[in-house]
This record gives C-alpha cells, structure tokens and sequence, in this order.
C-alpha cells in the first residue's frame, strides 16, 4: 500500500467519503492516513475542497431559485406602482376639487371685477359685426367691395319685409336713376322719393354685382320729365386732396357731408373707387359725391369697419363702363344720354345743393 | 399569544424550507418580507430595483447562516431580515454607489448581529464566489462529471455510461484530471 500514487489515493479517499467501502476497509484507510501524514493533509485539503464546492454548488442552485421566485414575483406585482398612484389620488382626490372649485370661482369673480367681460362682450361683439358684414358681402355685393360694410340704412327691424333704405341720384333727365348693387339686391319692389316727399315706383334696368352699381328707371306715370340735369359726370380720376361733398339719406331728410379724397384707391387697393373721407353712415349708399366745381366724381358705396373716416366711392369711370355695358334691348328705347353742361359752375356750395336736391332720391327698397 | 406562536411557526417552517432548498419556501419568504425591506429601501432614496437586489442579498445573508451553522432564531425572522437589510443598504449608500449618504435610519439592537452577519457572510461569499467562478471556468465536459460524481454522488459507472467512456478507468482517470485543473483554478485566484 505504500506506493500509492496520487490519483489512486484520492480514487480511494472519493470512495471513504461517499461511504462506498466496507467497515474494515474504512479502518484501513482511517490507519493508512495515520501512518502516512503527508496524504493524510492531502486527504483533509480534498475533504475541504469538495465541502467549498458542494456548498458552492446548492448555493448557486438556491440562488437561481431565489432569483426565480423574485422575477415571478415581480411580474405579479408589476401593477403596483399604478395602484399607489389611484391611492394617492383617492387621498387627495376631494383636497384637489376643492382647491380647484376655489381656483375658478377667484379667476372668474377677478375678471368680472376688473371689468374684463364688458371689454370682451364689446370686442366680441365688433368682431362678430364684421363677420356678418362679410357675409353678406359675400353673398349680396361683389368681390371687389369684400368686406367693406354696406351703407343701407335699416329703417325697419321687420327682416322678413326687406326694408331698406339708401340713396340715389338721377344721371339722365328721361328718369335714369344709379344706386348700390348692395341696395337693391333681394328687392320685390323699388320706390324713389324725393326731398318734397314725391315718391315713383321704378324698375331695375340692370345691375352690375362686380362694381356694385344698378341703374334703374323711373317707371311712374305721375313722373314728369325734369329739365336737365345740373351736375355732370368727369371721367377722368380726380386727385388726391381734392374738396369733395355728398347729399345723402342717412335718415329722411337729406344730410350733406363734406371732406377730401383721400386715396385714390378704394378698399384693398380697389382701383375703381376712391378712399374719401366724409363722415357717412347707413343709408349714404347710393349718394353722389361731387367735387367743389358740381362735377360727379362716384358714388359713395361703403366704409371700412374700425377705421376713423375710411370711407369709399365708386368712380365715375365704373359708372360709365356699366353704362356702356347695358345691353339695348333693357333700355326700350330711351336711351341713356348724360348731360355734358354744368349748370353748377361757379356757384355757391349752398346754390349747389338747393339744385342739386331735386335730382337725389331716397331709394326704399321692399 | 397565538398568533406570536403561529409566527414563530411560520418563521421556523420558512428557515427549514431554505435549508432543504424548497421552493414554496423561498416564495413564502418573498412574499412576507419583501414588501416592509422595499418600502424601507424605496423611502431612503432607493429605487424598486435596488430593493430587489438588497433583499436578494439579505435573503443570501441568511441562507448561508442556515446552511453553515446550527442556526436558532433569535429573535423573528422580519426583524433578522430588517436589520440586515438597512446593514446592506447603509453600506451600499456609503460606498458611493448611490448617489447620497443618508442618515435617516435609525439603529436598532438588532443590528450588531446583523453586522456580524454580513461580516462572516461576506468572507464566505468571497470563498464561495471563487468557487462558482472555477466551476463556471472549468467547461464542459469536466464541469459535468465533476457535478455528478461529487454533488449529485451518482456512482462511476452512471457517469462512464453517460458520457460513453469504454471503461470506468478512462472515466476514473478523466475526472481525476478535472478535479486537479478545477483545483488549479481555484488555487491560483
């Protein structure tokens, strides 16, 4: 047994260690270790050895069961955060309506104390104007005068009639007579009164939507034929800066109004039409606007919303244009001849007028 | 009076079933220890997931305690498990690891054991890692004999069978020559 070499005895310390020999062959290994105390180290520092690696090993094996049992329960558990979160809100949840309800009731009762609702209601209220002007606009008056708001005065509040009023103005002695597109446009009849209170029934001759302008004739058989017409019609553009007046009918009696061309184009760089500035109001549509030697320079049409004293005029070149444009058989025979002699040259603003009055008519529209 | 005995119970049935490596064991103990040592990490400025590997080692704490010694409860096994665990996360804020030092963990009696605990457990876990990284570094087939032949004490002529040697000499000689490298390795580190 002495020549036992290395291998063979940790063959056979292995077998004494798993209880694999008999009871005399322990007693000879027990003796073997005694004798020899070199393998007997060997044999405690194998024993040692394989105590760290079984340990090691059921470690290891318990600790991949406790990282199983962890990950299952973690997955089971996954929820709880969001569970956390729902019992924190039920905590708080009446704490956060309360100072909600407080928060509102203060900002609103701020706001209505400094007043910030009667500015909002007149805001709103402007802005909301404009957008139904524009709507109409749309719908009634033509492109070019988009958004501009229509002068025609509202006499009646019954809408369902279409009582409305403008201004309108004779431009041939036989009984032609210009106003608005604006004015007229949905009318069931047109009557003309003039400042004596005499009133014609008149007929739509034509109309023209794009430039905003209808021609109508008077169609009444107690209608006289007038002399003729003082003022007369300059087709060239009048300059800015010149000295302008209208007579309208913002209301029953005629108003005069005077100011000065201001631009030579009209809403949004609209070359047919002046920016004048006249005070006018619903009702001057339709009116004549003259300069100071009694020559019809257009026809007031509207005024821009939220401007001081923009206000706009159709030129006369637009009225000769739709003049021109009238197919024959609408006139039947009367042919539309405009008057080429001012009879208001050089007189008096005041003589103008007192001319000038019997050939402007309210147009009432039903 | 009875439900301190149904502990008691309860805590020595779980320190039994760790030592046999039983599984329901293993979850009954997450179940009732983890949520208090997570909810104590997570207020100390720790997150969920440092919560599970604090209590991983905590619970690798006490396993080695019950594997190496006579292990008697000395108090219940949640205040074992608490102290050990605020131990594991002290030492873990102090290093550094997380980003502040806190102080708010006030110190109970228990933890001079649990000191002791972690001390021992750590020398231990050093030896024992060392051990899991050679086995780990051994490779196969050695790895495998080694295991049936020493944890699974499957006898030699399984063994020859399985991996085919033609008689269990080669197989004796073959996993003789594993054990020496896998000493080797161990040795050596």
């Amino acid at each position: 047994m002495k020549g036992l070499n290395q291998q063979e005895f940790i063959t056979w310390a292995d077998k004494y260690l798993r209880g694999e020999l008999s009871r005399e062959d322990q007693l000879l290994f027990e003796t073997y270790c005694a004798e020899n105390p070199g393998k007997a180290e060997l044999f405690a520092q194998h024993k040692a050895f394989l105590t760290t690696m079984v340990k090691a090993e059921s470690r290891s094996s318990f600790k991949r069961k406790l990282q199983r049992v962890a990950q299952d329960y973690h997955e089971a558990h996954a929820s709880k955060p969001a569970a956390k979160v729902i019992n924190i809100w039920d905590r708080l949840k009446l704490n956060a309506a309360v100072a909600a309800a407080i928060a509102i009731v203060s900002v609103f009762s701020t706001l209505w104390l400094t007043g910030y609702y009667k500015n909002l209601k007149k805001t709103t209220s402007d802005y909301s104007a404009l957008r139904r002007d524009m709507n109409t606009v749309k719908r009634n008056v033509n492109a070019q005068n988009a958004a501009i708001r229509n002068i025609h005065n509202s006499k009646d509040d019954v809408k369902e009639t279409m009582h409305y009023g403008a201004t309108g103005f004779m431009i041939t002695k036989n009984g032609y007579v210009v106003t608005n597109y604006h004015v007229i446009t949905g009318a069931d009849s047109v009557h003309l009164q003039n400042h004596k209170g005499e009133s014609f029934k008149a007929d739509i001759v034509f109309t023209n939507p794009e430039k905003d302008l209808a021609i109508l004739h008077i169609n009444d058989s107690t209608f006289k034929l007038t002399r003729s017409i003082p003022y007369t019609f300059k087709r060239q553009d009048a300059d800015i800066g010149e000295d302008v007046y209208t007579i309208g009918f913002p209301r029953d009696e005629a108003v005069y109004g005077q100011g000065y061309l201001s631009s030579s184009t009209g809403y949004a760089g609209d070359t047919l039409a002046y920016q004048i500035s006249i005070p006018v109001n619903p009702g001057n549509s339709g009116g004549p606007l003259l300069d100071k030697e009694g020559n019809v320079i257009g026809i007031i049409s509207g005024k821009q919303k939220g401007i001081d004293g923009a206000a706009f005029a159709i030129k006369t070149k637009a009225l000769m244009e739709t003049l021109n444009s009238i197919p024959a058989d609408s006139l039947k025979g009367k042919n539309v001849v405009l008057n080429n002699k001012n009879l208001l040259y050089n007189l008096s603003r005041t003589d103008q007028i007192k001319k000038l009055q019997d050939y402007v008519y309210i147009v009432k529209v039903y | 009076m009875s439900k301190e005995k149904s502990d008691i119970q309860i805590d020595s049935e779980i320190v039994n079933g760790i030592r046999e490596g039983d599984n329901l064991a293993i979850q009954q103990l997450y179940q009732m220890h983890f949520p208090p040592i997570a909810h104590m990490i997570i207020n100390n400025r720790g997150s969920r997931e440092e919560a599970k590997d604090i209590f991983q080692e905590t619970v690798m704490v006490l396993y080695n305690k019950i594997v190496d010694h006579d292990f008697v409860l000395s108090s219940k096994l949640q205040t074992f498990l608490y102290a050990v665990a605020k131990r594991l996360w002290l030492k873990h804020l102090t290093r550094g690891e997380a980003k502040y030092r806190t102080d708010s963990i006030d110190d109970y009696g228990e933890s001079l054991t649990a000191e002791e605990a972690i001390d021992d457990h750590e020398i231990k876990e050093a030896n024992l890692v060392q051990m899991e990284d050679a086995l780990n570094g051994l490779g196969e087939p050695c790895k495998t004999i080694l295991y049936d032949f020493y944890i699974q004490g499957q006898s030699m002529a399984a063994i020859c069978e399985k991996f085919g040697y033609t008689n269990a000499d080669n197989a004796k000689t073959q996993k003789y020559k594993c054990l020496q490298r896998l000493k080797k390795i161990f040795f050596k580190k």
